[in-house]
Order: structure tokens, then sequence, then C-alpha cells
């Protein structure tokens, strides 16, 4: 049996997981924009045709790593005959979205923990998949996965703890508690 | 989409700590959406476009295909199974995309101002077939502000014994407003069924006498 379920279901359900894999693979500025709009254009295409029983969120994370070396591959043709204007600053271009810097962290990992982390912790690859992806073996994919996320936690520890401090942030980080159990944090609220 | 519920948690996605941590602005992939439905609709591949309008006789999903408008539901109706049977019956590219339904929206609001009697757009009747496309196709043929009963309009598509077949073709009209399914009454005056409920119906036909007066 092939897709007869409604496309849009698939923007609903899975925009957010796609937009988050490609502002970490591609850095959050236009060409993750660009990296989702041709991910849901070419998913659009071939929808009629997908079996019913597809997974269609890893389906969509990979059309996204397609796309996004597609990406990449333009943005550096484009750059040869400017080379002499600085570095295009997509990784450092945080448009908002971003209070606890934990965007501009990911951006400042290494390449490898960065799409470790991309598709397996955002976009819900198993690490074997991820590494068919992105090469190494699965155990080099968990390794630069978790060595990512130790980052990110860090990060995110510090900054909320600043917020807690802050009562205009302090609001933010009460509506979304489950992150408190997750982060390993002193009784005084210090992380460690 | 605003009337689309909230999707169910991914069970494959990442742990959710990490979506905290990496969190989207808001109102970021509303534009992403209104990007890939304007290209989407540049490059013909949407097989059904809609989107939800407000309306006296509450929300209304609105449904077009490149050839014409297929489809009007009612809030009771359910969107999302709506939606689905469209994904199922006329192809499953099926996007909230509001440009090529604005003229749809717009003669809707000028028939529930008071200021429109008849419509004057592309349909397509993909969903309707045999003796009840017949009677939908024969049903603009009552004019605004006036009514007649299952019978009379069994009569007028030639078929005077098919009084039921009338009253199944109008409660599975899939335009209703456009196609006036709401204009066909019992033959003791009473109101008969209504897709949108009887509240509508009573509201249509007050809004339409009160509109052939004026």
């Amino acid at each position: 049996m092939t897709m007869t379920e409604p496309f849009e279901q698939a923007v609903q359900r899975h925009g957010e997981t796609v937009l988050r894999v490609c502002r970490a693979v591609l850095g959050p500025g236009p060409d993750a924009e660009d990296a989702w709009s041709e991910t849901f254009l070419a998913a659009l295409r071939s929808w009629p045709e997908l079996a019913e029983d597809t997974n269609v969120e890893a389906w969509l994370v990979r059309v996204a790593h397609r796309k996004a070396i597609d990406v990449t591959r333009v943005r550096t043709r484009r750059a040869i005959p400017t080379d002499q204007l600085p570095e295009r600053p997509s990784r450092e271009t945080v448009e908002g979205g971003d209070e606890q810097g934990v965007w501009a962290a990911v951006a400042a990992l290494p390449e490898r923990q960065r799409l470790a982390l991309a598709y397996h912790h955002l976009g819900g690859l198993p690490h074997a998949e991820t590494a068919q992806l992105i090469g190494g073996t699965p155990a080099s994919v968990r390794r630069a996965a978790a060595d990512g996320m130790k980052t990110l936690r860090r990060v995110y520890g510090a900054q909320g703890d600043a917020a807690d401090r802050e009562p205009a942030q302090q609001e933010q980080v009460r509506c979304e508690p489950t992150h408190r159990e997750s982060t390993p944090r002193t009784t005084d609220g210090e992380p460690r | 989409m605003n009337r689309t519920p909230e999707p169910p948690p991914a069970p494959s996605s990442g742990p959710a700590i990490v979506e905290e941590m990496l969190p989207l602005e808001d109102g970021r992939l509303a534009g992403l959406h209104a990007r890939l439905a304007a290209r989407a609709e540049q490059e013909g591949l949407l097989e059904v476009a809609y989107r939800t309008v407000d309306s006296p006789v509450g929300p209304l999903l609105l449904a077009a295909t490149p050839q014409g408008l297929v489809r009007i539901a009612y809030e009771r109706e359910g969107f999302d199974a709506v939606l689905e049977t469209l994904a199922a019956r006329i192809g499953p590219r099926v996007l909230a995309a509001p440009r090529p339904l604005d003229a749809a929206a717009a003669e809707l609001e000028e028939y529930f101002a008071g200021n429109r009697r008849a419509f004057d757009l592309p349909l397509d009747h993909a969903l309707s077939s045999g003796f009840r496309a017949v009677v939908q196709r024969a049903l603009p043929r009552i004019d605004y502000g006036r009514t007649r009963t299952y019978q009379e309009v069994a009569e007028l598509v030639g078929n005077p014994r098919a009084v039921r077949a009338v009253g199944t073709a109008c409660a599975t009209n899939p335009l209703p407003l456009v196609v006036p399914c709401h204009r066909v009454l019992r033959s003791d005056g009473s109101l008969g069924g209504y897709l949108g409920g009887a509240e509508a119906k009573t509201l249509l036909l007050a809004l339409e006498r009160e509109g052939s007066a004026a």
C-alpha cells in the first residue's frame, strides 16, 4: 500500500524536527531554511509513491541530509568568486529563539559531534543509520553524539541557572519543568 | 494551519530535553509553511489545497483541486476526517495553502453579508457520481431565497419516484452552500436534515429571505 495520509500531517508532525536537524547541520541561518524547503518539496513530490508503513520522520531526516549536502555545495560554489569577502557568518547567525545560547553552542561543536547529534538526538535516527549518513562506526557515532550532548547540557545548565536570577526568563523555564530533572544540579540549583 | 490538532508526541524522536534546549522561534515554521505552499502551488504539485474560514455558521473548511472547488465542510463533519477522505479519494498531496481558495473565501464572505445571490466559482465534482451527482448539479437551479421539496427536486431531475435518493444526494453534498442543498425541505414544510445541522439550515434560509426582501 502506498501513502494515503494527507501530506499536511507530515509537515505538522515533523516540520519542527526537520528544521532542528537542518539548523544543527547548516547553522541557524537561511541555509537551514532553504534545506527545510527543499526537503519538504522533494517529499511532497514523492509522497504518493511512499510505502504506507514508512517511518515518515526517519525518511524526512534522510531527505534533509541529502538536501543539506546540496545546499552546502551551492554555498561553496557561490563562495568561489567572492572569496575576498569574510566567511559567511551563518554559523554565528542566531535570529532569536536562542536566549540560552544552545544553538550557538551546537554551531561551535566539532563537525562529527554536531552531525551525530543532529541526526541521532534531533532526527531520531539510530546510531547505525546515522553512521551510514556521516561515516564511521555506530560506536563512534554514539560517542560523538554523547560528547556533543555533554557540551550542550553544560551550556544549557549554566544559562538555566542564570535564568533563575532573571524574572523575565524564569517564567519561560517554569513552563518547561521536565528539563530541570534531566539537568544534573545540586540542591541549591548550581549545575554540576 | 491553526485548526490542525496538536500532533501526537513523536515516539522515535530524540530525548525531549534536546528539543527544549534548542527552541524554535514562534512563527518561524508558519513562515516556512507559507513558502512551501506557494512553491508547491507554483510547481503544480498540489492535488488538494485547503484553508479554513470563519462564518456565521461556524468554521468552514474549503478545499480545491486544480480543477476547482471540490469540498466545503462544516466543523461538525470533522476537518481531519474530511482531509483524510480527500487524500484517499483524490490524492495525498494535500496541503494547507490559502491562495487557491481566495476567490471562494471572498464569495462566501459576500454571500454571508447578503451581497451575493449566486456563486461564480469553478467547481470540481470529483467526489460525486451517479444519481447523486445529477441531483447536486441541478440544485443551483433553485434560486436564492426560494425553496423546493425533495419531491419537487426529484421531479426536476426527471425521476419523480426517487425522493429518498434526492434526500441522500442532499445529505452527501460535498459542496454545501455553493450547491444549495439547504434550499430543499420536506413536503410538509419542515426543515429536513442538513449536514451543517438544523441551526445552520435555519440561519441560511433566514439570511436568504432577508437578502431577497432587500
